[in-house]
């Protein structure tokens, strides 16, 4: 039809105008995993949305079931990949918390540390993927150079980069070495001056600024009734940090603030995660120096005394009967868990973490589930795109900082 | 004054009086049930009452319990009182022949995939929710994967049954009999042997 044609009157009863439905995903390169959205379109607007979670889940609670505690580990690698140690951490607390173990101040000062280089890795890569979903692609290559030092300290730590396992029930399996706190100094050196940069880039960047600024907004009232945590919660508004409100791994002795937003828009979301990466370097720095400080024995420790449930020195398992018998009885999943039922939570990388473990006093969990802080704020992706454009569906979506892993279980 | 277990219970008595039940405190943790006709009501008056204020649903899940015959699926609410910072756990229990519970989607959104989570693995039937449907797995599947009656493993497994992970078992390592399959391989392995003494090797019959 050319523009020249006379606009002829449909026929009476026929359609004028019609909504377009659209699959989003479910390999889109920007939704970042494998999520299916089906939207229905008006033009560009969306006018109603229905995500899926995707077929994701790998039954890691029903596979926990038949599984000593010190085997459940890794499977809380695989829920929010992006800062596994935070997951190991947080079921490592778990079991203590069921156990009732205590551990010397150094072992949860190196727990903070690792944790808190965690949670920059993730919002490292949420807010520069928030840059590539606006089509600035410079920031997130520039940043990965620090990810990639933080997975060199996990390295030298635990052997193994993205799915950590890191630490074990007690305590670390290793001490950290020298190459790894030599690592940790050149991050805490470098890194506050790249983070700057970073933040020059985006911050007040005009273009960056008109495509997030009331973008896929939330009211905390609605945050809260979704059952929103962490940076996304934080950015409408809502001062909650399992860290300050249910202290775990000596958080009470650092200083640190947080960051809140007023919207709840992409725009708060990026600012709140940025502000966040700056407290976590405020509280590393503060970890570090109180390790630094430690003295005699204390210096040294990084394991609580529990042979029950922390293997042996192998030096030891070749010399000691006794160190034999517990190497044996962790390894073949012998040791009962007392009864009990336990929660216990974290602040992931994505809000609060948490895991609720009944044991019937058998060798593994009766039942163990994970809250994944994902999968139940994702229920308000609809709300918060309905209305908006196509293309701000996406960096919502970014700026959620949606994990694949911790949709499933 | 800052909100403590003992002040919750007793809001929770003076309001339902023998309703609630089986006050425990687990690490902390006030943990009481209601009978699930009841759910909506304790959810509602712990949401709305003006000192307890319960109005973050952290978690919603379901625990299977064979052996409690009539009462088998418990579904454990987590709440948070973020004000005071109180966290609480309520359960209701249901009949696993009926397993009917009134949604608590109403009340707090979240509520609405963590119910079709906890029907996709349970069967738990949350009558109300809006869109009560299959979340993790395929629409086609036909059972609920978590109950305790669905094993995770071949039990033919003889290295690693319910015997090793302390919860009984039975595979001869006592009293009991041996289990059939053990004896099937060797079995097999008998006929085939007298098949070929027979004559009868599909092996040899196709040279």
């Amino acid at each position: 039809m050319t523009t020249t044609e006379k606009h002829i009157p449909l026929p009476e009863g026929s359609i004028e105008r019609e909504t377009t439905r659209i699959n989003l995903g479910p390999t889109h390169p920007a939704t970042h995993g494998v999520f299916q959205n089906i939207l229905e379109l008006d033009g560009e607007t969306i006018v109603s949305a229905e995500q899926t979670v995707g077929y994701i889940h790998r039954a890691f609670e029903k596979i926990a079931e038949r599984r000593p505690l010190y085997q459940i580990t890794p499977l809380t690698d695989r829920l929010n990949y992006c800062s596994a140690p935070i997951n190991n951490m947080g079921w490592h607390m778990t079991c203590e918390k069921l156990l009732g173990i205590q551990l010397p101040k150094r072992v949860e000062y190196l727990r903070v540390i690792i944790m808190e280089l965690a949670r920059i890795a993730d919002h490292l890569i949420c807010n520069s993927v928030i840059g590539v979903d606006t089509g600035a692609f410079t920031g997130f290559l520039y940043v990965m150079q620090y990810r990639e030092l933080i997975y060199e300290i996990w390295e030298e730590v635990c052997g193994s980069r993205l799915t950590t396992n890191i630490g074990r029930i007690g305590g670390f399996e290793r001490d950290f070495n020298n190459i790894a706190f030599s690592k940790l100094e050149r991050f805490l050196n470098e890194y506050p001056d790249v983070l700057k940069e970073f933040e020059n880039l985006f911050v007040r960047n005009r273009i960056f600024m008109e495509r997030t600024i009331g973008t896929g907004p939330i009211s905390a009232e609605r945050a809260l009734n979704y059952g929103f945590t962490g940076p996304n919660l934080r950015a409408a508004g809502v001062d909650y940090d399992v860290r300050v409100h249910s202290p775990y791994s000596s958080y009470q002795d650092f200083e640190f603030d947080i960051p809140t937003g007023t919207t709840g828009d992409t725009y708060d979301r990026f600012l709140v995660r940025n502000q966040e990466m700056w407290q976590s370097l405020r509280i590393i720095e503060q970890a570090y120096k109180k390790i630094q400080e430690m003295k005699g024995e204390e210096a040294t420790v990084f394991h609580a005394d529990v042979p029950e449930y922390y293997l042996p020195e192998k030096k030891d398992v070749y010399t000691k009967m006794e160190a034999l018998i517990y190497h044996f009885k962790i390894i073949m999943g012998e040791i009962d868990i007392p009864p009990g039922e336990v929660y216990h939570s974290v602040e992931g990388g994505n809000g609060e973490l948490g895991f609720y473990l009944i044991s019937d006093g058998g060798r593994s969990p009766y039942r163990l589930h994970f809250r994944r802080p994902c999968f139940i704020y994702y229920q308000a992706y609809e709300e918060m795109i309905k209305g908006g454009m196509l293309s701000d569906a996406i960096i919502v979506m970014s700026s959620l900082n949606l994990i694949a892993g911790e949709m499933g279980g | 004054m800052a909100l403590t277990n003992e002040t919750i219970k007793q809001r929770l008595v003076e309001k339902f009086g023998e309703q609630v039940s089986g006050f425990e405190e687990p690490y902390g943790m006030l943990t009481f049930e209601a009978p699930k006709e009841f759910n909506l009501k304790v959810l509602n008056f712990l949401y709305d009452d003006a000192e307890l204020k319960f109005r973050f649903l952290t978690d919603l899940t379901v625990v299977h319990y064979p052996a409690y015959i009539g009462r088998e699926l418990a579904v454990v609410y987590h709440l948070h009182n973020m004000i005071d910072n109180v966290r609480i756990r309520f359960k209701v229990f249901t009949d696993i022949n009926q397993p009917d519970v009134y949604t608590a989607s109403g009340l707090f959104s979240s509520a609405n995939w963590q119910e079709r989570e906890a029907y996709d693995f349970f069967g738990v039937n949350f009558v109300g929710h809006p869109n009560l449907k299959r979340i993790m797995n395929v629409d086609e599947m036909d059972y609920f994967p978590m109950r305790k009656e669905y094993p995770l493993e071949d039990q033919t497994r003889v290295d690693k049954d319910d015997e090793m992970f302390g919860r009984g078992g039975g595979l001869g390592f006592g009293n009991e009999p041996t289990p059939d399959h053990r004896h099937t391989i060797a079995e097999e392995d008998k006929k085939a042997e007298q098949e070929i003494l027979n004559g009868n090797d599909k092996d040899a019959q196709l040279n």
